[in-house]
């Protein structure tokens, strides 16, 4: 019986004020190993708030956050950070490439702070750009690369640490609807190959794809 | 734990640099020339100092000249005896000479009477003054007290005086003619460290000049020259003005060596103030720039920042990071100031004429000062830096 990817417990974050900002008011929600959910809410409703604490980025102000069984909540900034890069991988909406490196330097970052030999993040970093349809790019400046393009270097580097998590924040807000369809596609694809899937969009299109849906309105989580 | 070897590390810091490479080397350039201000200074000053002390050698710092016009038949000798005999006196002397240019007229200085002979000059010496000059003999004998004293018609030769006139030899006493009168050689002076134009010409007992052309004339300068020991210098000149003429000391005018070390200080004092706090004032300016534009990088790169940390970078690997960005950024200017610096003092000699010194104890650590600035210039961004939150960088 493995422990899930996500356990949330009563978690919560207010934002001390001036003014003091409830954005996300204490919650329950367990995401199982394997599992693609959307999360989905109005604008201001509490879903960035919500991923950075899944994120490990934020520290919650109450309640606890247990990731692969871990409870996070008692862990100091070192060790969060470490678990950070092992087991989550990030997709933001505006891609956050570094837009003079390679591609594949692009996904080395992704294995860069857990040491291990360049020679070897290299040829771990082009597997995965074959597995996202990049091989021919692996060069190039990722400057030059189209939206569609940059979003799965993206996706590359978050999956290049073999993440239990992989997060991603309105990953089609900055593409067309033809490079949303193929980020959408690969996403499907990664999951349907075991990876645990969490989705924070606006877009129903994208929202509906997934089996499970978590609502938040204004900080209440209903899952 | 998460780590970032040095080798990683090192890739970033220069991936950082070459992304930005036209602001990285405006950015080095107030760096460059505060090392470059600083390595020609002291290049600059030591080069300087170098020549001062090689011109101020120890021959030179210990004459002094004392000079005066003869004023004619009412005051002929300008260094009578009891003046002579006071300055030699003096604490500091070692010798004292007096020579002035005999005017022969048109006299010829000639082996033998009726030759067309060489304008020679002919200068009324005492005993002293050869041993001044550390006049050294070729051959025969210098001339001495009883040659003075007894005004004796004899003559001492120049190396270059005796060539012209074909004398190599005194044992066999030969004699020069000096219009019609005839001196005997009693000796040839090979070499001496002072007034070499000694050696150019025949010199007589001062007495024997004063008895066959009469004292030095109305507008002739006749001088003394003194030798004294080293550092006695400014003292004897101070004093022998009065010892060799107590009655009109005001009419001798003495010439003494500058002083090396009032010299010395000057071009330390002068110099090397002034542009070391040029050099300083650059040196901020590097500092200032790099705290500057490492600030505006780190403000711009807040997302980068971001996603690094989302990626597993702990503070400290942010820090050293942009820590070392700005310390590589004044090492690179260090190095370009240092090279500039360098060749500043090369052209500066060259033009001068002058040996370049360089200490290679300034020239070496010269870059590190540009380093220095770089790290100092970034600390505080690089502080910034690790502050920056992962979650607030990755907003947008
Ligand atoms: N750092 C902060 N300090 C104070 N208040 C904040 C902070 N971040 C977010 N908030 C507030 O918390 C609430 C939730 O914000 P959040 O960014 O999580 O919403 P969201 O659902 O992601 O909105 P959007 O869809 O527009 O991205 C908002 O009212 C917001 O103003
Ligand atoms: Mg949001």
């Amino acid at each position: 019986m493995t422990a899930p990817v996500v356990e949330l417990r009563g978690i919560g974050r207010t934002y001390e004020g001036p003014p003091e900002v409830v954005a996300l008011r204490p919650c329950d929600l367990v995401i199982a190993r394997g599992e693609r959910v959307s999360v989905v809410g109005p604008s201001g409703s509490g879903k960035s708030t919500w991923l950075n604490l899944v994120g490990l980025l934020d520290r919650p102000t109450t309640g606890d956050y247990l990731l692969d069984g871990v409870n996070t909540a008692e862990l100091p900034d070192s060790a969060r950070t470490e678990l950070r890069s092992r087991r989550i991988g990030f997709v933001f909406q505006s891609f956050h490439l570094l837009a003079h490196r390679s591609a594949v330097e692009n996904v080395m970052l992704g294995l860069l702070y857990q040491g291990g030999k360049r020679a070897h993040r290299r040829s771990t970093a082009m597997a995965v750009l074959d597995r996202v349809g990049l091989t021919a790019c692996a060069e190039s400046a990722a400057g030059v690369l189209s939206g569609g393009e940059r979003q799965r270097v993206a996706i590359a580097r978050a999956l290049v640490a073999e993440p239990s998590l992989l997060l991603c924040d309105e990953p089609t807000g900055n593409l067309d609807s033809g490079s949303a369809e193929r980020v959408l596609d690969l996403i499907d694809g990664v999951h349907r190959d075991g990876q645990t899937v969490v989705i924070v969009t606006h877009d129903e299109h994208v929202a509906a794809a997934a089996p499970r849906r978590v609502v938040i309105r204004d900080g209440l989580v209903c899952g | 734990m998460s780590r970032l070897t040095p080798v990683d590390l090192g890739v970033e810091v220069v991936a950082g640099l070459t992304q930005r490479f036209g602001r990285t080397l405006l950015t080095g350039l107030g760096t460059a020339l505060g090392v470059a201000a600083f390595v020609a200074v002291l290049g600059l000053s030591a080069t300087a100092r170098g020549q001062v002390s090689e011109r101020f050698t120890a021959l030179a710092a210990t004459e002094v000249t004392l000079e005066r016009m003869s004023l004619g038949a009412l005051d002929p000798v300008a260094f009578p005896q009891v003046g002579q005999d006071a300055v030699a006196a003096l604490p500091g002397v070692r010798e004292v000479g007096v020579s002035w240019t005999v005017p022969v007229g048109d006299d010829r200085v000639t082996a033998r009477p009726g030759d067309r002979g060489d304008a020679i000059a002919v200068t009324a010496v005492t005993p002293g003054y050869l041993r001044a000059i550390h006049a050294t003999m070729a051959a025969g004998v210098p001339l001495d007290r009883f040659h003075e004293e007894r005004a004796e018609r004899v003559v001492v030769l120049g190396r270059a005086a005796a060539a012209r006139l074909g004398v190599s030899r005194v044992d066999a006493q030969p004699a020069v003619f000096i219009g019609a009168e005839p001196f005997t050689v009693v000796g040839i002076v090979d070499t001496v460290d002072r007034a070499s134009d000694a050696l150019l010409s025949v010199m007589v007992p001062s007495a024997t000049a004063s008895r066959v052309w009469g004292p030095p004339k109305s507008g002739t300068v006749t001088r003394m020259l003194v030798e004294t020991d080293l550092g006695a210098a400014a003292q004897v000149g101070r004093q022998a003005p009065v010892a060799a003429r107590p009655d009109s000391p005001e009419l001798v005018r003495a010439v003494v060596p500058p002083d090396p070390h009032a010299l010395h200080d000057q071009v330390t004092g002068d110099l090397d103030v002034l542009f070391l706090g040029l050099a300083l004032v650059c040196l901020v300016i590097g500092t200032v720039s790099i705290a500057n534009t490492s600030l505006v990088a780190i403000l711009e790169r807040v997302s980068e920042i971001g996603l690094r940390r989302a990626l597993g970078a702990r503070r400290r690997h942010i820090g050293a990071q942009f820590l070392l960005e700005s310390a590589f950024l004044g090492l690179l200017g260090g190095l370009v100031g240092t090279a500039v610096g360098l060749v500043t003092v090369l052209v500066a000699a060259l033009v001068q004429r002058w040996t370049p010194i360089l200490d290679p104890l300034l020239v070496y650590p010269a870059p590190l000062l540009g380093t220095v600035t770089g790290i100092v210039g970034g600390l505080y961004p690089a502080w910034r830096a690790t502050r920056v939150e992962p979650a607030a960088a990755l907003r947008s």
